[in-house]
């Protein structure tokens, strides 16, 4: 049985990880920052269970587990902020809020 | 046999980079739910059955059914009916496709070949993961749990809105 070598699930993660943060710095669009950190998180999470794998214990996949729920708890806030935002705005443009009074 | 790995992973690095290139958010999400269905085959082919079951029930599963409801919430108005017009397509949605069949072919392979298709050093089940959450991770449990439900009261708190705010009381 071959074994999947860890550099490349480390490259897939850090191929995917690289999107993501390439599309938080060009878009502009709120829910596309979103999505994009989602992806990021996905990728940061791959790497985890990838290490586990490789050792073959199940940490990797506990600290998956732990990411799994911090990304619902930050989707959960972060998609009532954009209704807000939208609601206050009209618009979904982070350029829009770019000054913020407080 | 590691070549269920390779093209789960060219499909999620391929649908990704599709992804942040999309102008619509809802050919997006589309291209969103295709990578991680793709990331959820590379943990299956990786030994990490649970985790696989996870990204697709809860990633694709709930958080994305939370992203279509805002999108099509904020989607509402006289050019919405327009709007859905121009998003179904078959220009829109035969990209989606092509990759989501890629996936299912892989699944109806990984099914043929009868192999358990985990090619990692070794397969950790739910009860591994189980043992480890509840033993030495506990207190992390209790945290996560805490997280959850702060995040839950600040997005009732911000989902209140100012209309409702008279009819409290």
């Amino acid at each position: 049985m071959e074994v999947i070598p860890m550099r490349d699930g480390f490259i897939l993660a850090a191929a995917l990880f690289a999107l993501g943060l390439v599309g938080v710095l060009v878009r502009r669009n709120v829910i596309f920052i979103l999505m994009s950190i989602e992806v990021m998180l996905n990728a940061a999470g791959l790497a985890f269970v990838v290490a586990g794998a490789r050792w073959g214990q199940p940490d990797g996949q506990v600290v998956f587990l732990f990411i799994l729920a911090m990304a619902a708890a930050e989707v959960s806030v972060g998609l009532a902020l954009v209704l807000e935002l939208y609601h206050q705005y009209k618009s979904l443009d982070t350029d829009a809020i770019s000054r913020m009074k407080g | 046999m590691t070549i269920v790995f390779y093209v789960a992973g060219a499909v999620a690095v391929v649908s990704t980079a599709l992804m942040i290139t999309r102008l619509h958010a809802v050919h997006a999400l589309l291209y969103l739910i295709v990578s991680l269905l793709a990331v959820s085959v590379v943990f299956y082919a990786l030994g990490a059955p649970f985790i696989a079951a996870l990204e697709v029930i809860i990633y694709a599963g709930a958080i994305m059914v939370l992203f279509v409801f805002v999108v099509m919430l904020l989607n509402l108005g006289e050019e919405a009916a327009r709007a859905e017009r121009a998003l179904l397509k078959p220009s829109m949605w035969i990209g989606p496709l092509i990759l989501a069949g890629i996936l299912s072919a892989e699944f109806v392979y990984l099914l043929a070949s009868g192999s358990g298709g985990s090619y990692g050093t070794s397969i950790i089940g739910p009860r591994g993961v189980g043992a480890s959450l509840f033993g030495p991770y506990l207190i992390g449990v209790e945290l996560a749990s805490m997280l959850l439900l702060g995040g839950l009261v600040g997005a009732y708190h911000l989902g209140w809105g100012k209309t409702q705010k008279p009819e409290v009381r």
